[in-house]
């Protein structure tokens, strides 16, 4: 008997893997670490024999007092369920780790990302440059003993504030007057800038034998953006053309690169609430969503019943407000100019209103904290939102339907243009309704359930042909699988107690790290937190879906016209803040 | 038939283009410049045109609105000014960007710090309108204010808010936060009448 | 609108009002200028989603003569610098500005354009965009409200009423060669600073204090 059940059981990882994986074993950490030169061979396995596929998040930690850099993988299976995370510790001082670009194409921007910000430079990686900065910055901004121009002391709050807070300008008490910074010896007449010529020299020519050879056209690179009417933010797409047709495209960004994670290190816990809501801005609610998540994590407290309620009434709201721009912007690329727009911002002001009656702010909620929500409903409220839920967002929505579906226009514009093939949506790790439009049926809220969401019945949307056409008609099926959740939850809302304990300002956060995700209207928002015991971050990174859902957009466009590249970008939905951060 | 999708949407639009007139012609004059027409316009009723024509007609703000700061103070019944803060250093401590700056009186005789704020500073072109400072003010002194229109053509001379330019009365704050100000007064009052019946007790 | 342009004090008899008009080419100039700005459509972050929200049919600006976004500067009058400016995108809206044909005017729309905002402290970000060229409205908030936008464009209206034609840079007689375009270098280079940096950087450093400024003026080399 006993035989039978040795045979049978299932070999722990550490045991298939032979010692390559090697347990975490500082308290409050889960994973494993892996060494560098194992690390393909790992990830390969992981992929191919034992179904984790989707590697949704590559980020590096600098452990400045153990001299560690830490490269932190999140793996997780498009079937469902928990992360594996894996670690890659190196020295410091150098610091490689091989590329999983070759295994996972959507590790590219992450790890170019990494390389950037934290000096992890990736052995394989097909083109490694500076992403967010530019090439010939001075540093890694997030490494620890990397100061910026205007450091004032390693965590809020200043000692200059109060009780002797005598007021100055931090631009006056530096020598140039503005936050700028040079290496000794610097002679700025003499530098000469590098430029795109790196870019540029990359990006990929047509065939040798194709049309543009035979009538002895040229070949040109234009720039889309950054100022560009279509762009959807400061956004930048270097497109090297053969006549219309697309024949490479690369992505420049970093245009609004506000160093949301090296200010959120010199923050507390609680002054990143209202930071998280400017990284994605059109859906605040749903990024002060993930990072309670994660540090509720940490700090192991539980959220009265009346707030879960509130926060997936708030973030369905936002999935709505969010959607209704997305397919308004995209009807605006394709030309319709702006009225879908008007007709989907007059709904989304509805949808506003609420949030400043609730929350105090149209767009900068800051309404969550650590535990629950800040405040109660203010009375009257839920009364304004049920005949907007059961009345007037069904009738609009099912008449913008009519509107804009079966449009010849629309259908002959976006039907088969920009495809992502399942494959390559889990490979290039997309989220959300890129991700579900091409038949991947993953949706957070159903494979790994946070808050009360396994309470609520909805359907998970997903199209099958990939297309832009597909992520359309995904985006407006979810807005009326919200509209469903948020009926459910209006009526089923019980009263209580709306915040765990008292309100604090400042945490004591213990020691660990977290990686808490929501589905955000864009994808999988995920914020890895590492507390070290203190009242500050030592590490916080946002796992952005704008940022990584456009990895694939160079295959979509490839091969296509300029307009299509145009609405393939639409389609994606990326919001700068969110990209850049 | 090719082309009737685009047919049908054009009845959506033509639909509501008829319907801002209908709606027009039915509620009259009372439509625009009236309270009730800009609560209409407002609501999710409405249909046809619901443009709220500022500055003529101003939208009704809720009363959790934030915008920046400003200091309560509360008006003795002799008419002196009485501040409510205590340069306690709370809002200094939580605000995310740092633009609150206070100076603290001390006690010119005995040297130890005195509950009065010398000065009080916001820096407005640093201000992200959170309301932490608001939230975690024990002494209801700082609260987020409802005045929007405060664009200037010289910020250096002007967005620096000092303690003069910062402080309204409390039945300002009364006025634009009526149920706040309700629920704050009246857990004064029961906190005075305890410690008054402590003090009897003692 | 013949009332409003009416020079006051200047009488005029009663059957030639509203036929005949008497006023200065500056009334005049200005009514026709502060009627009409044209925008570019040039958004940076989350104040851009408020500048849509206020040319939506909610906060309809186009009741002031607004409502025409050009993408092209040179079609435009009216630079809203909406959001962050970043180190990164700087000589962008330079070049933008400098493409603008004049009249043009600059408004400093939210916190982060007016004085670098929430984010100043970050490396990456200018902590405020009058560093670089010259702004004539600033407008706080985190973001403005649409209706608080439309009260710093009708700022910006009742500033252009005061203008006068003799005062105007763009009518003097000295060329205007524009704004010097940023360059990338360890850090972002003003042009117009070039000599004050070597000026700075070549300053010899105390050794014992070295280890400490040295992190204070310059950057970890890449």
């Amino acid at each position: 008997m006993s035989d039978i059940a040795q045979a049978t059981t299932v070999p722990t990882l550490e045991e298939r893997f032979s010692g390559k994986l090697i347990p975490e074993t500082r308290s409050g950490y889960q994973g494993y670490i892996v060494k560098s030169e194992n690390l393909i061979e790992v990830a390969t396995t992981l992929r191919d024999e034992l179904g984790y596929d989707y590697l949704s998040s590559v980020t590096a930690v600098d452990y400045l007092p153990e001299d560690i850099l830490e490269v932190v993988y999140h793996f997780y299976k498009s079937t469902g369920g928990g992360a594996l995370v894996l670690k890659v510790q190196t020295p410091r001082n150098a610091s490689v780790v091989s590329s999983l670009t070759p295994l996972f194409p959507g590790a590219e921007f992450q790890e170019r990302e990494v390389w950037d910000l934290l000096g992890v430079r990736f052995d394989g990686h097909p083109d490694l440059r500076r992403i967010l900065t530019w090439e010939g910055f001075a540093g890694h901004p997030l490494r620890k003993d990397w100061k910026e121009p205007f450091y004032e002391g390693d965590v809020k709050p200043y000692d200059s504030r109060w009780p002797a807070g005598h007021i100055s300008r931090a631009e006056d008490n530096n020598p140039f007057g503005s936050n700028v910074q040079y290496p000794q010896g610097f002679d700025p007449a003499a530098w000469v800038a590098e430029g795109d010529d790196a870019l540029y020299r990359i990006m990929k020519k047509a065939e040798p034998d194709s049309e543009a050879e035979h009538l002895g056209s040229e070949q040109i690179i234009v720039n889309f953006g950054p100022q560009h009417p279509s762009t959807h933010g400061v956004f930048r797409m270097v497109v090297s053309l053969d006549g219309e047709t697309i024949v490479d495209l690369k992505p420049v960004m970093g245009y609004l690169h506000r160093n949301h994670e090296k200010i959120a290190e010199r923050n507390t816990f609680l002054m990143n609430m209202p930071f998280t809501d400017r990284l994605d801005y059109i859906c605040s609610m749903s990024n002060n969503f993930g990072y309670a998540l994660a540090v509720e994590k940490l700090l192991n407290i539980q959220v009265p019943e009346r707030a879960e309620y509130i926060r997936v009434i708030m973030a369905e709201l936002t999935r709505l407000s969010n959607h209704m721009i997305a397919i308004g912007t995209l009807l605006n690329d394709m030309g319709a100019y702006f009225t879908p727009m008007l007709y989907y911002l007059e709904e989304r002001e509805l949808i506003l209103d609420i949030f400043e009656a609730v929350s105090g702010s149209r767009m900068m909620c800051n309404y969550f904290r650590f535990g629950g929500v800040v405040r109660d409903l203010p009375d009257g409220i839920l009364e304004k939102i049920k005949p907007l839920v059961f009345d007037r967002f069904p009738r609009t929505i099912d008449e913008l339907d009519v509107y804009l579906t079966q449009n010849e226009v629309v259908r002959a514009r976006c039907e088969g243009v920009g495809v992502l093939t399942p494959d390559q949506a889990i490979a290039f790790s997309a989220a959300g309704p890129t991700l579900r439009a091409s038949g991947v049926p993953y949706d957070i809220r159903r494979a790994d359930p946070y808050s009360i969401y396994d309470r609520f019945d909805f359907d998970v949307v997903v199209g099958y042909h990939g297309d832009v056409y597909d992520r359309y008609l995904v985006r407006m099926e979810e807005m009326r699988q919200s509209i469903r959740i948020i009926q459910q939850a209006v009526n089923t809302i019980p009263e209580g107690p709306i915040l765990q304990g008292a309100p604090k300002y400042q945490f004591r956060v213990p020691a660990g790290e977290a990686y808490g995700r929501v589905e955000g209207p864009k994808g999988e928002l995920g914020f890895y937190v590492i507390s070290n015991g203190k009242g500050n971050p030592w590490r916080y990174h946002v796992r952005a879906p704008s940022f990584i859902n456009v990895t694939p957009l160079t295959e979509m466009c490839r091969g296509g016209k300029v307009a299509d590249a145009i609405i393939t970008l639409g389609s994606i939905d990326i919001v700068l803040g969110e990209t850049d951060r | 038939m090719y082309g009737k999708g685009i047919i049908k949407g054009m009845g959506v639009t033509l639909k509501r283009f008829i319907d801002t007139y209908v709606d027009d012609l039915k509620r009259g004059k009372k439509r625009y410049h009236t309270a009730e027409g800009i609560a209409y316009r407002s609501s999710a009723e409405v249909s046809g045109a619901f443009t709220i024509q500022y500055p003529e007609e101003k939208a009704l703000l809720p009363e959790e609105f934030r915008f920046i700061p400003f200091l309560v103070y509360d008006v003795e019944p002799d008419g002196t000014k009485k501040d409510r803060c205590t340069a306690c250093g709370i809002c200094a401590k939580v605000c995310p960007p740092q633009c609150i700056w206070i100076v603290r009186a001390t006690d010119p005789q005995t040297g130890k710090p005195s509950p009065v704020s010398v000065d009080f500073y916001v820096d407005v072109d640093i201000c992200m309108n959170c309301g932490l400072c608001a939230e975690f003010c024990p002494f209801d002194s700082i609260k987020m204010d409802h005045d929007y229109e405060i664009a200037v053509y010289d910020r250096m001379k002007y967005n620096i808010y000092d303690k003069e330019k910062l402080s309204k009365s409390a039945s300002y704050y009364a006025s634009i936060r009526p149920v706040n100000y309700a629920r704050e007064e009246k857990a004064r009052a029961e906190a005075e009448a305890a410690k008054a019946a402590r003090k009897k007790a003692v | 609108m013949p009332e409003d342009l009416n020079t006051p004090g200047v009488e005029i008899p009663p059957e030639l009002r509203g036929t005949v008009t008497l006023t200065t080419i500056d009334r005049i100039y200005n009514w026709g200028r502060r009627s009409s700005v044209w925008p570019v459509m040039f958004g940076l972050a989350c104040c851009a989603i408020e500048m849509i929200c206020t040319a939506a049919s909610r906060f309809d600006f186009s009741r002031f003569g607004m409502e025409v976004m050009r993408p092209s500067p040179r079609q435009a009058d009216l630079l809203l610098v909406s959001g962050t400016v970043t180190k990164k995108m700087l000589p962008q809206i330079v070049r933008l500005y400098n493409q603008m044909a004049e009249p043009r005017y600059v408004v400093a729309m939210g916190a982060c354009a007016s004085g670098g905002g929430p984010f100043k402290e970050g490396y990456n970000v200018v902590p405020g965009i009058d560093r670089y060229l010259p702004v004539d409205v600033y407008i706080p908030g985190c973001p403005p409200t649409p209706q608080a936008l439309l009260n710093g464009l009708i700022t910006l209206q009742k500033k252009i009423d005061n203008q006068s034609i003799k005062d105007l840079s763009w009518y003097s007689k000295t060329p205007d060669n524009g704004i010097p375009v940023p360059v990338f270098g360890p850090d972002i280079i003003d042009p117009r600073q070039n000599a004050l940096i070597f000026d700075i950087t070549h300053r010899p450093v105390d050794i014992a204090v070295e280890s400490e400024s040295a992190e204070k003026t310059s950057g970890e080399e890449a």
